[in-house]
């Protein structure tokens, strides 16, 4: 007869070997969190092994070729026996606090798959294995630092036990108690207002009384209660972050001074009216494919064309920022694979706002975790998901601001190579439903909708269940499927389950058809989910595809040969319905009309009042070199290298114009610039603009400057302004308060008049709302913050330029009018004042051309465009970018008609739109300023080999600046790095 | 024409530019799933060359090329056994090259495994530009004399990105085994040197050395020199627009053609080398 038997192998690093990393990075946050520590901890990985008669001989085969390296660890194997009881670890001896880490019931770890193939391999089948993490502690610690030690650092409460006590560490296999079915039906019939409020409050449905009262109207009609899991279906496919009710919603809207505007639909009558009016334009068809399916796609060659998506994952980000940031690039990434029949994803992007990070512990609200934390979790969350996945992360950004405390924004971006001919996908009725990928478990139950809702201090216990973990090699995986599959022609249709799960995926492809699904088909992790968590679950990397009955096997079989699960879990029927099954039992009949077309129509009203401009005099005197210091170690300005280089932005063999560049690989780099295809020159420009300062005074203006921005990026670097696409990513507080409303609506009216002054088309964009963090002391609302992404053709990537000077003895160019538009500045934050916020010059799109045609003819060393902290910080980043000095008198500067009062410090430090400072050679001077005939351009200094950068003042000020690039680039390569050793 | 198979599985995911390296190198290369490998649809001696490409094979669960390593060993070990004494080439670069080391076929002694490459100093993964010295002069990927085609450059560059890769060794003595063995194949320089002076060794200071490795090594071969493993991408520079600041020596108008550009990569002659010696190989046999 054989048993159960259940092993404890604890692996731990060689004394011999020198100090543990792991031990080291641990010990290096106590002591951060407790003022430091005297004494060491140590750390070792603890592997339970059970299966039949599962002998030592077996464990030991395991322990030395799976769970350790013999070179730097040792194992120890301890026989559990039935598994019942574990071990004391304290009793071989050690004294201190032994803590013992694991996974939650239910949540994701994905290095158990990895292990059962190992497994496996061995001839070791048919084992259920779970991990944990110990930590002994020789440090000594007091009771009550126990808790604190727990949540801050060895664990996320969101995900992970701690257990201090091995009488309380309780079996590590408890098997999931079976479900048995019973259908949940909710009678709507005769509720009252009150009763659907309560209804939608109680069941995280989200839903507005008019919705609730539509569909209570709706199952009145149908003459039946509602089932439980027909409300989740209709809940998720209502939310706000499913169908931007808000966006495109009726709205009133009243102007700065007091002008009436109507918007029917807000997206469509400003954004969306610009691509429209850009694509009647087109000579030849350049969006290929806009606002209709996972990504736009904007044509590349004859042969391909290139989508572009970015999406946001600020509240999973807010309570579990590793899984929350890691699942937001896996996400955005199945957004490609699901755009038209599947696009291959060769970049992505990444922009993240943060609170301080050196913000004091007793000023962190309940509930938020720290935003040191948060960044740390966020960045290795993308590391870790992108570079698994084998695609360069290499452009993007990182703002800091209090109001991002409580509430950070993650906005993870993908672009993607696709065939022209698959930009379209069809679903025929009689295909089969197809699930591929990961399994489904209760991951991300409500995560559509509890990211439509602001987050309070309760948010981390309640919405735990909303805490996606991500397994990147699965969705490699089915990536090689995908491709593969869609160059054979083996389906018809694909996209992903992102928010709301199968619901959301199946309902969508099922729009124009209908769909019958047998929900028990779809494969579990674990036992005991109900019929309705099985449909909305948001469990990570799945997608669904339309496959025609004829083709399954074959794709089945492809699937399989990749090590995938590919599941037959329905049918597109044809009769307009969406029916859901368990186990023969119908558990949703809805019709596709009333789910996709029976939402009630929103109204709201919005007004926008200017604030108080300030006086642009600034209250503090600082000199020049004073100002430019503070500036450049001002976190939004400071080298972002420690997170740069965290991620691999060269994998693939693409990327020509990489982030950090110059001499040294320290420079700040407008965009990049990468080739998707290896047989030609031909590539893409990416850059992104952003400024939520500006936001704060004029929301209009800063749409139009994160526009400018987002174009003078990809411009610097050798993309082409007229073949550049962009995407809006709206990121504001509660729109429920007409005035926030307001502000976003005045950033839509800013996004459509630049689009069309720029002649950039939006082609994909999306919206978080309610992005606000709920205290007992009051609300932190974000700033409105409008993420805008470009992406631009680049006719020869041999052409491109980088931002580092070159060679002394070039003059510097400066291009575009320099105002005194402070507003919003980072001078404005250090000295004070203010004043207007960056305009959008009338000039603005031929100056963009007249750039473009510069590179293009190869007349320019290097180009840098001007953004925060203006023409000083971009001299200074060029010169100790490429170790060089460089000279600029400001009498030379090109200044508007009504500018010349334009002071020195204004004139170094004005963020005015429009401009690029360009390193020329001597001898190409001329050729370069013909081009710019009749526009603002002209040359303000030149490069010199004293590694020092010089400015001297107008009305014969003499030198007011002089300051070595070595120092200045010290300044700004110090304060964003947050190694914890 | 030397047939080439890189070898991918889950997780891989260099092999599309590891292909491509070995196709402008002239190769004939072929990119298989390990699966094809263990049904037989695919036979290892069918082939020249065998790479091992980077990504995280399994998601380096259980530590770097584990995984991966663990299913080599126990289904395919007779194969590659075969295929590395029969001294045909084997490349493995980064988690291949974690996988190598995993096997015992790097260094590839008897007895205990010697080597292993662990988590960097520096505590995190890393995207950086390297220098390289080729340091032996009996590995068929870096024939710096020119004995089968166009002569490997002595200096190199390329980028690593990776957050395993401190080569360590079991005893520190073993370090005399390699050196004598001539089995170090590469080691991390400070630069790229000036005309007529050799760049200096990076001694294990970071960044040069970017994850402590012992003696500065980047790569290592076995002693028959059939075997490379190393943690650069040398895949990743094969065409001169991917060197990191080749904006400071732009190519002309006249040179920006994609033929011009496309094999002037550092890392390329580690492929066209490797062709090199299964061509001259062929040609004497006949």
């Amino acid at each position: 007869m054989t048993s159960l038997r259940t092993w404890e192998v604890e692996v731990h690093w060689r004394e011999a070997c020198g100090a543990d990393p792991r031990a080291v990075e641990l010990q290096g946050q106590l002591a951060d969190l407790l003022d430091g520590c005297d004494g060491g901890i140590k750390v070792s990985s603890l592997f339970y092994l059970r299966g039949e008669g599962l002998d030592q001989d077996q464990v030991a085969l395991a322990a030395e070729h799976l769970l350790s390296d013999s070179v730097t660890q040792e194992c120890e194997l301890r026989d559990l026996g039935d598994g019942e009881r574990l071990p004391d670890p304290q009793a071989d001896g050690d004294v201190g606090h032994v803590a013992t880490v694991r996974k939650k019931t239910g949540v994701m770890e994905p290095v158990e798959e990895s292990l059962l193939k190992g497994l496996d391999d061995l001839g070791l089948s048919g084992l259920s294995v779970r991990l944990a993490l110990r930590v002994r502690f020789q440090i000594p610690l007091a009771e009550e630092q126990l808790d604190l030690v727990g949540e801050k650092v060895l664990s996320n409460p969101a995900i992970e036990d701690v257990f201090w006590d091995e009488t309380e560490v309780p079996s590590p296999f408890i098997a999931a108690a079976p479900y048995e079915f019973s259908l949940g039906e909710v009678e709507l019939s005769g509720i009252d207002d009150e009763g659907l409020v309560q209804l939608s409050i109680d069941g995280q449905l989200s839903l507005n009384l008019d919705e609730m009262r539509t569909i209570r109207d709706h199952f009145e009609t149908q003459g039946r209660p509602a089932t439980d899991i027909e409300l989740e279906t209709i809940a998720q496919t209502w939310s706000e972050h499913c169908c931007h009710k808000t966006l495109t919603a009726r709205i009133e809207h009243e102007g700065p001074d007091g002008e009436k505007f109507t918007y029917e639909n807000l997206l469509k009558d400003t954004i969306a009216r610009a691509t429209r009016e850009l694509m009647e334009q087109e000579e030849t068809p350049f969006c290929l494919s806009v606002f209709k399916d996972n990504a736009g796609v904007v044509a590349f060659d004859d042969e391909y064309g290139i989508s572009f998506k970015v999406e946001t994952h600020n509240h999973p980000s807010a309570i579990e920022p590793y899984g929350g940031a890691g699942t937001g690039i896996g996400g955005v990434l199945r957004d490609t694979l699901g755009t038209g029949l599947g696009a291959k994803p060769i970049v992505n992007t990444d922009v993240f706002c943060f609170g301080p990070p050196d913000l004091p512990m007793d000023e962190l609200p309940a509930g938020a975790l720290h935003p040191l934390r948060v960044l740390r979790g966020v960045v290795s969350g993308v590391r870790d998901y992108g570079n698994r996945m084998g695609i360069p992360t290499a452009s993007g950004a990182l703002y800091f601001d209090e109001r991002y405390i409580g509430n950070p924004l993650v906005y993870c971006g993908s672009i993607g190579l696709i065939p022209r001919g698959m930009v379209e996908k069809v679903v025929h009725p009689g295909d089969r439903v197809v699930a591929l990928g990961g399994r489904t478990g209760r991951d991300g139950i409500h995560g559509a909708t509890f990211s439509s809702v602001e987050l309070t201090e309760e948010s981390e216990t309640v919405s735990s269940g909303a805490v996606q973990i991500g397994n990147a090699i699965t969705e490699k995986k089915f990536l090689d499927v995908l491709i593969k599959a869609r160059d054979l022609g083996l389906y018809r249709s694909v996209t992903d389950c992102g928010a709301g799960g199968f619901s959301s995926a199946v309902g969508e492809m099922g729009e124009e058809t209908g769909a019958r699904v047998d929900l028990e088909k779809i494969p579990l992790k674990y036992e005991g989910l109900s019929y309705w968590e099985i449909w909305i679950s948001e469990a990570q990397e799945r997608m669904v595809f339309a496959v025609a009955p004829e083709k399954y096997a074959e794709f089945e079989a492809l699937a399989e040969s990749e090590g995938v699960e590919c599941t037959d879990i329905g049918e597109f029927t044809g009769n307009g319905k969406l029916e859901l099954f368990y186990e023969g039992n119908q558990v949703c009949d809805l019709g596709v009309d009333f789910l996709f077309n029976g939402r009630p129509p929103a109204h709201f009203s919005s007004v926008f009042r200017k604030p108080e401009v300030e006086a642009a005099e600034p209250h503090v005197g600082l000199s020049a070199a004073a100002l430019l210091r503070e500036i450049l170690a001002a976190p939004n300005v400071a080298s972002k290298e420690w997170v740069i280089r965290q991620y691999d932005h060269e994998v693939q063999g693409r990327s020509i114009i990489k982030p950090l560049q110059g001499p040294a690989a320290d420079g700040p780099g407008d965009g990049v610039v990468f080739t998707p295809r290896y047989d030609s020159l031909r590539g893409i420009a990416i850059g992104c603009g952003m400024n939520p300062r500006y936001g704060d005074i004029d929301p209009y203006r800063m749409a139009v400057s994160a526009v400018d921005e987002a174009v003078r990026n990809i411009v610097a670097c050798g993309g082409n302004p007229s073949k550049t696409a962009i995407l809006d990513n709206f990121c504001w507080g509660n729109t429920a308060r007409p005035e926030t409303l307001g502000s976003l609506v005045e950033a839509s009216r800013g996004c459509y008049d630049a689009a069309m002054a720029l002649g950039t088309p939006f082609v994909s964009g999306k919206d978080s709302l309610n992005n606000e963090f709920r205290t007992a002391s009051g609300t932190l609302s974000i700033p409105p913050s409008l993420l805008i992404s470009s992406l631009s053709m680049v006719e020869d990537v041999s052409c491109s330029v980088t931002m580092d000077l070159k060679e002394s003895g070039n003059l510097l160019v400066l291009v575009g009018e320099t105002r005194a538009e402070m507003g919003g500045s980072h001078y404005a934050k250090f000295a004070g004042g203010g004043g207007d916020v960056p305009c959008l010059p009338p000039e603005a799109s031929q100056i963009h051309q007249a750039m473009h045609g510069a590179i293009q003819q190869r007349l320019v060393r290097s180009c840098h465009d001007l953004s925060e902290g203006g023409l000083a910080v971009a001299a200074a980043e060029m010169a100790f970018s490429g170790g060089l000095g460089a000279k600029i008198q400001l009498d030379k500067l090109p200044v508007s008609a009504e500018g010349g009062g334009l002071d020195d410090l204004q004139g170094l430090f004005s963020e005015s739109n429009c401009r690029y400072l360009v390193e020329v050679s001597q001898e190409n001077k001329e050729a370069l300023l013909a081009l710019f005939d009749g526009l603002p351009a002209a040359v303000v200094g030149e490069t010199c080999e004293d590694g020092v950068l010089e400015v001297t003042g107008k009305d014969g000020a003499g030198e007011i600046l002089s300051e070595s690039i070595e120092e200045l680039r010290t300044i700004w390569k110090e304060p964003l790095i947050f190694d914890a050793v | 024409m030397a047939k080439v198979l890189v070898l991918r599985t889950a997780g891989v995911n260099c092999d599309e530019e590891t292909a491509h390296a070995f196709r402008l190198a002239g190769g004939e290369v072929s990119v298989r799933h390990v699966g094809s490998l263990l049904r037989g649809e695919d036979a290892l001696e069918n082939f020249d060359i065998l790479a091992i490409p980077g990504g995280f094979s399994y998601g380096d669960d259980l530590g770097a090329g584990t995984v991966l390593a663990n299913q080599l060993r126990t289904r395919l070990a007779d194969d590659l056994h075969a295929f590395v004494d029969g001294g045909k080439l084997v490349i493995g670069i980064c988690n291949g090259f974690q996988v190598l080391v995993r096997l015992g076929i790097l260094p590839g002694w008897e007895g205990d495994k010697a080597a292993s490459l662990i988590e960097n100093v520096s505590g995190k993964f890393e995207d950086r530009w390297v220098h390289l010295r080729v340091e032996t002069d009996q590995c068929a990927f870096l024939d710096c004399s020119g004995g089968y085609s166009e002569p490997c450059a002595r200096y190199l560059r390329a980028p690593v990105a990776h957050r395993e890769g401190r080569f360590v060794l079991r005893d520190p003595d073993m370090v005399d085994r390699l050196r004598e063995n001539g089995q170090i194949a590469l080691t991390y320089r400070v630069s790229a040197g000036e005309e007529d002076q050799e760049p200096g060794a990076a001694e294990g200071a970071y960044p040069a050395n970017p994850n402590g490795s012992v003696l500065d090594i980047a790569g290592i071969c076995n002693e028959q020199g059939n075997v490379l493993g190393l943690m650069p991408h040398p895949e990743r520079f094969v065409h001169r627009l991917q060197a990191p600041s080749w904006t400071r020596n732009p190519p002309d108008a006249s040179e920006s053609t994609l033929g011009s550009l496309s094999r002037a990569g550092d890392g390329f002659s580690i492929f066209s080398g490797a062709i090199g010696f299964v061509n001259d190989r062929a040609d004497k046999i006949r």
